[in-house]
């Protein structure tokens, strides 16, 4: 029991270590830094088309990197691909099963995701010969729930799980190439870099995790939040990640600094946050809510300056198009709205 | 072999724990100058921020209809 002891204290010697690297190269805030920025101008965007079909709770949305299609899953046991400017279905394709809690549209367009309860990540090849969309792969070995999802090709995904793990997968092979362990909680969302060589996770051990995708290994861990972290997501750079978590509030991680560069938080918000997405310069985050709201944030000020709300129940996913035309948000009142 | 599995578990937290801390660091003032700088020099391309003119907005109805 002696090594135990041990490795207990060379742990919390390491733990602080880390800490004081960190303040030595606090010799700034981002506030400072941002002083002689104005704050922006308030922010009102309105609902441009509400995508009617889901019969039930939306849990997730994805858009295609065209900015015009978008994929949605609801536990109405469907996945509806829409046209956002028509508001049409393409594509509504039935689930094996309704647990739905994740989807994602691959970067190609040809294909999309999606898992739940079911602890897998099922495939669907939108292209198929026939025009019939089918169920492609079926990537199973996660033991517990598949939170998110995001693709790095047609050839390759990442999962985050409810078993505390993320996972690379091979697609064709639909077997698992890398797993990600080190999280000591459910892992609940998971981002992709710009350069697609890193990703990140976010956890309910209130810590999000930046990981090398080719090395195989977690390079940096972020602590701050005081409950689970429900949504993550980069900085348009992928210099920085933004993390929303259960305890209301939104942090920014700047990633060479590794350390957190601000907190976007508000007497008046008490509800947890269930999703966000930054804007295409990443001037404004947007951060969905339990109390049926999206929030506006000036990321480099810190001040809440626009309010989306339209949705009749928690909203539960959103996103920016690769564009930045527009903002998409998915909402428990089975609606989908596009803003700009 | 729980306790072995322990002592395996904590070596390997250990081992997670140096390899954070070795991570190469740049100061808060570039971080947030850069972070800045991104913000402002992309600025005019956000729809979200600058709005769109209702002209090119491919989400609006054009006011006219036109008769082909």
């Amino acid at each position: 029991m002696g090594e135990m002891e041990e490795l207990r204290k060379e742990m919390e010697n390491l733990k602080d270590q880390i800490t004081a690297a960190r303040k030595t190269f606090q010799d700034s805030t981002l506030q400072e830094a941002a002083a002689g920025v104005t704050v922006v101008g308030r922010v009102q965007l309105k609902t441009r088309k509400t995508l009617r079909g889901h019969l039930a709770k939306i849990y997730a949305m994805h858009w295609g990197t065209d900015s015009t299609l978008c994929v949605s899953a609801s536990q109405d046991g469907k996945l509806i691909v829409w046209d956002t400017i028509t508001t049409n279905k393409v594509n509504a394709i039935p689930l094996k099963s309704s647990w739905v809690m994740t989807c994602a549209y691959a970067p190609s367009g040809n294909l999309v995701a999606c898992g739940g309860l079911d602890n897998m990540c099922s495939i669907y090849n939108l292209k198929g010969k026939d025009g019939n969309v089918k169920v492609m792969r079926e990537l199973a070995a996660h033991t517990g729930y598949l939170s998110c999802c995001r693709f790095l090709s047609d050839t390759e995904i990442i999962t985050s799980s409810g078993d505390c793990t993320c996972v690379l997968w091979d697609i064709e092979t639909g077997t698992q190439k890398t797993v990600f362990a080190g999280h000591q909680g459910d892992a609940m969302s998971l981002g992709v870099s710009p350069d697609f060589k890193f990703f990140i996770s976010g956890a309910c051990d209130f810590t999000a995790k930046l990981w090398d995708i080719r090395e195989a290994e977690c390079r940096q861990t972020f602590g701050g939040h005081e409950s689970d972290i429900n949504a993550i997501g980069f900085f348009p750079n992928g210099n920085a990640v933004i993390t929303g978590s259960d305890d209301a509030t939104c942090k920014l991680y700047d990633l060479r600094a590794d350390q957190e560069l601000l907190t976007y938080q508000d007497s008046s918000i008490m509800c947890g946050v269930t999703s966000l997405a930054p804007s295409k310069s990443g001037r404004l985050l947007l951060a969905g809510h339990d109390d049926f709201n999206v929030n506006i944030w000036d990321m480099l000020k810190a001040e809440r300056v626009g309010v989306l709300a339209g949705h009749d129940n928690r909203v539960s996913c959103i996103g920016v198009s690769t564009d930045g035309m527009a903002c998409c948000t998915g909402s428990w009142d089975s609606f989908l709205k596009i803003w700009n | 072999m729980t306790s072995n599995s322990n002592v395996s578990n904590m070596r390997r937290l250990v081992e997670q724990l140096k390899l954070e801390a070795s991570v190469e660091r740049i100061k808060v003032s570039q971080a947030a100058a850069e972070l800045q700088q991104f913000c402002l020099q992309n600025a005019a391309k956000d729809a979200l921020l600058v709005g769109v003119p209702t002209g090119s907005n491919p989400f609006r109805e054009p006011r006219s209809c036109a008769v082909v």
